[in-house]
């Protein structure tokens, strides 16, 4: 299980090497999330449609391993803007993975990137 | 009457307005003021949400109509260009006069624009007004249409100019900061804060330049870079000047006033000029030989001079003013308050840093570490309010110190409770109001609310930093006069459930966007979406598919989501009765998918290990065999448990069986706030555990009892007797309407059992409700439960036959694959998820 989390490490918009391209906009729904897969990755991709952005992170949830975070419901948390984990509802931030309650539970982002309708996620490998 | 006369209407122009028009002499004056921009005074402190709406009209003080009701007579786009103190008149650039009794300058500030070679060229700016943004767009608008990577720089770190970076992200250009200082904000941070602030402003993409002098603007009519040094060049096509800012005093040179020598003029703790017909107040205002350019001061100022002249002498300008701020930047908390740098022979100072999570807290304690003498936060601002109280009041403070800053996880504590501030400790400080005024409000003056206190008192309604305090200040009040406290569902919604289920009926409201966009705050969350998504359900009987993103994740897919995130399927098997063909076809289909099959409390049967993949084409398969939703996924009527009954039991007294099914099929899809389950016993000997349900028949001679509000689970509770001996007609009239009221009425999640108990009045008001029509209600719940009813219809069927609804089934947008994560491993003939590690 542990070898899983490691694949996910959390990509700065600075080091992408490859925009890999995932969908169009329609593909998602909106003011939630779906799942994509990259390479032996699974990604949760997040259309905040109220807001007009995009978020992506690990599928797995750290806390019990499963990949469940794109089933998550979205929304924000004074303004930070979070997905909460169906299973046990552990909230995190989608702009820097941390844990809402600030627990020792952290998850890798991904930037996101739209490009004539075309959606993007940003990897480093 | 006596004349007074404003010049300029900005917010600390608008505030003396305000504070004239609730004074209680103002009958004896008239009040005309003059505006140089073209509109009344709007929020330049929230200047960069313009960008967010562009609308002009929502960042207004008050509306121009306000003024005209308020004998007001403003009169915008106009400039006052000279004043004669000897005949007490001024004159305006058209050349209209004015006489005044006294002269009220709140002339505010400009931009100050350094005197750097190139800055007149296009593509230059200040930020200050709505005009001056207006034109940023325009420009930036233009750039992008040629260029989608466009840079822009602002020049200087501080507070105002970090807003105009974000102003410039937002516009969609790449935003460069310009600092002169080696650090942001350096008038409110240290070294160490600021570099946690500039780690966490780069994070989001602002690029950020310190100790840079500019030498020049460079290009040819318009700006095209930005010289520091010789080959120091940074290109950039747009350039936002914030770089601090200057006293609009040049009406003062026209007539003598005492200025200081940096300009500013000089008041006195009654904000009289050197003329003491003639007042100054906000950012022109030179008192105790400081510019303030905060916004509180400003409106403490102008609460001295409508004093002053209007007649409460005794009121005047504090000698300290309180400089501390909090404010949100570009979503990070930055606030300092008291003295943020403090010299090493004054105290000492704790720090806690993390720069991983961008966090820095410092608090500066005396020598003897009894008293807070400053500090400052960065990234999480949540302790301000309190440290603020404390230092202001000079509350004791805890032996160890770092106890007010430290995360809970490593031994700090949240401290004291606003209930313990004194009286007279400041909460709100841009309208000056204490402690003692909020609960005042509610003792004496009769607020019952937070939306009653904040009309009487005008408490949060300048920065609004001070709400979590006043909140809490208004709850605490409440309670401690036994008053209830309104519970709001969560922090986008300042309703409660029942409020909300009005609101949305009474506005029809069509779905969840609209309901926050009306009422709420935020763009929700787990708790708000699910709580709306039953509402709609429990008025409309819309199903889950109709808005699936607002459902929890097992209403959304309809089915319950397991420990390795595979989902269970539940058919609906009403009261219990099911054929052998029917359990075949179970047989089959768990078989045909390799699903753990067990029977479920609720006497039915559960299929576990299904993908989500899965789960349309097992539901076909179910539906064509004639099964439909058991909906045990939703907080929704799930089962209505029966016995055997009169028709097989030797000492059954009704058909108890008919009967759970005929009320199964009555309320089956029905959401509630919380589950619900019933069950109907034959007899006394209620093998169908039906006290243990929400709603409960045993049948009696003469009838069926009616018992209400039980359940088991982790605070079991037997139902109570509610009426006797009734037939089927009366017990599901009754049920109807004990269904309804509580779906109306109940907090969300709470059942039926923890509802009873804090319904006041109890079991014996709920059936004057239900049985007698205290509230003359009856009726219309009923005709509301018939509707629900014949509303019905099975939402998986729904989904099936509905390609749009079918897409969510997929794990994958970008693959057919299946999650190959998933590992089961043997059990007892069947299987299991693999255990965790």
């Amino acid at each position: 299980m542990q070898e899983i989390l490691k694949q996910y490490e959390s990509v700065n918009e600075a080091d992408v090497k490859n925009w890999f391209e995932v969908g169009n906009v329609s593909d998602f729904p909106e003011n939630s999330g779906a799942c994509i897969k990259y390479k032996s990755k699974q990604i949760a991709v997040y259309n905040f449609t109220r807001t007009a952005k995009w978020y992506a992170c690990q599928n797995l949830c750290p806390h019990k391993m499963e990949m469940v975070l794109s089933l998550g419901m979205i929304g924000d948390k004074g303004g930070i803007p979070k997905v909460a984990c169906p299973m046990h509802k552990k909230n995190f931030s989608l702009e820097d993975g941390s844990n809402l309650a600030g627990e020792d539970l952290k998850i890798a982002t991904y930037p996101v990137k739209i490009k004539n309708g075309i959606v993007y996620i940003g990897f480093s490998d | 009457m006596q004349n007074i006369v404003v010049i300029g209407n900005g917010m600390v122009g608008y505030k003396f307005c305000e504070k004239f028009v609730s004074h209680s002499n103002k009958k004896n004056f008239k009040l005309t003021v003059f505006g140089e921009e073209p509109r009344p005074a709007y929020d330049r402190v929230h200047l960069s949400e313009f960008f967010e709406n562009q609308d002009a009209k929502a960042l207004e003080m008050a509306s121009a109509e306000w003024y005209t009701e308020n004998g007001i007579e403003l009169i915008v786009g106009e400039r006052v260009t000279d004043i004669h103190r000897p005949s007490k008149t001024i004159t305006t650039a058209s050349d209209l006069k004015l006489s005044y009794d006294y002269l009220v300058l709140a002339t505010g500030s400009s931009a100050f624009v350094p005197p750097i070679k190139g800055v007149e060229k296009e593509g230059v700016f200040v930020y200050r007004t709505i005009e001056d943004l207006e034109g940023m767009l325009a420009y930036a608008a233009k750039l992008k249409a040629s260029n989608p990577n466009a840079k822009a720089a602002v020049l200087g770190g501080g507070l105002l100019g970090l807003e105009a970076g974000k102003a410039v992200m937002d516009m969609g250009l790449e935003p460069h900061i310009v600092e002169f200082a080696p650090k942001l904000m350096p008038r409110q941070l240290d070294s160490r804060s600021s570099q946690v602030l500039q780690l966490k402003l780069e994070s989001i993409g602002l690029n950020i330049h310190l100790s840079k002098a500019t030498n020049q603007i460079l290009g040819n009519g318009a700006i095209t870079g930005m010289e520091f040094g010789e080959d120091d060049v940074l290109d950039v096509e747009m350039l936002v000047i914030s770089a601090g800012i200057r006293p609009r005093d040049e009406l003062a040179k026209t007539c003598n006033l005492e200025m200081g020598v940096r300009g500013g003029i000089i008041v006195n703790n009654k904000m009289q000029t050197s003329d003491d017909r003639i007042y100054a107040i906000g950012e022109i205002a030179l008192y105790n030989q400081m510019i303030y350019g905060l916004v509180a001061p400003g409106y403490e100022m102008a609460g001295v001079a409508v004093d002053q002249i209007l007649g409460k002498p005794e009121r005047l300008m504090a000698d300290d003013i309180d400089m501390s701020t909090k404010l949100k930047l570009i979503g990070v908390d930055v606030a300092s308050f008291g003295e943020p740098f403090m010299p090493a022979s004054k105290g000492h100072s704790v720090i806690f840093e993390d720069k991983t999570k961008h966090l820095y807290k410092r608090i500066n304690v005396s020598h003897d570490g009894k008293t807070l003498l400053g500090g400052i936060l960065v990234g999480d601002a949540s302790d301000y309010n309190m440290l603020h109280q404390v230092y202001l009041n000079g509350m004791a403070i805890p032996k160890n110190p770092a106890e007010l800053i430290l995360p809970a996880s490593e031994g700090g504590k949240s401290f004291g409770s606003v209930m313990d501030l004194p009286d007279t400790a400041q909460v709100c400080s841009c309208e000056s109001i204490s402690k003692g005024d909020i609960c005042c409000s509610i003792t004496e003056n009769g607020s019952n609310n937070l939306g009653d206190v904040v009309a009487k008192t005008k408490a949060t309604t300048g920065c609004g930093g001070c709400k979590p305090m006043v909140v809490d200040l208004v709850n605490g009040t409440l309670k401690s006069l036994g008053k209830e406290v309104k519970e709001t569902v969560c922090e986008h919604f300042n309703f409660n459930r029942q409020e909300l289920y009005d609101l949305i009926k009474i506005n029809k409201v069509a779905d969840y966007d609209e309901a926050i966009n009306l009422f709420g705050e935020g763009h929700g969350c787990e708790v708000c979406k699910p709580i709306l998504a039953s509402i709609f359900a429990t008025i409309t009987m819309e199903t889950a598919n109709r808005q699936p993103t607002i459902q929890d994740t097992n209403d959304r897919f309809l089915a319950n989501i397991q420990r390795n995130g595979t989902y269970s399927v539940v058919p609906r098997v009403a009261g219990g009765e099911i054929t052998p063909d029917q359990l075949i076809t179970i047989g089959v289909v768990a078989k045909k998918f390799d699903l753990y099959t067990k029977i479920t409390g609720g006497q039915r049967i559960d299929l576990f290990g299904a993908q989500i993949h899965e789960l349309p084409l097992i539901w076909k398969e179910l539906i064509d065999a004639g099964f439909e939703s058991g909906h045990a996924y939703g907080k929704s009527l799930r089962t209505v448990k029966s016995c055997v009954g009169s028709t097989w039991c030797r000492y059954g007294m009704h058909e108890s069986v008919t009967f759970a099914i005929e009320i199964e099929n009555r309320y089956r899809g029905l959401r509630s706030p919380h589950k619900l389950k019933g069950g109907v016993s034959g007899c006394i000997r209620e093998c169908a555990e039906a006290r243990g349900k929400d709603f409960g028949l045993i049948a009696v001679e003469g009838g069926w009892n009616l018992y209400v509000c039980g359940n088991g689970g982790a605070t079991p509770k037997h139902a109570v007797l509610f009426a006797e001996q009734l037939d089927d007609e009366m017990a599901i009239k009754y049920l109807d309407r004990f269904l309804m009221y509580y779906i109306r009425t109940a907090g969300p999640l709470v059942r039926t059992a923890p509802w009873l108990d804090k319904l006041e009045g109890g079991i014996e008001y709920l059936k004057q409700v239900v049985i007698e029509d205290s509230l003359g209600i009856a009726e219309e719940l009923e005709l509301e439960m018939q509707g629900l009813v014949n509303k019905y219809e099975c939402e998986w069927k729904q989904a099936i036959e509905n390609p749009e609804m079918m897409k969510r089934f997929k794990h994958f947008v970008n693959s057919d694959d299946t999650d190959d994560n998933l590992v089961f491993v043997p059990m007892r003939d069947q299987k299991m998820p693999k255990a965790w590690v």
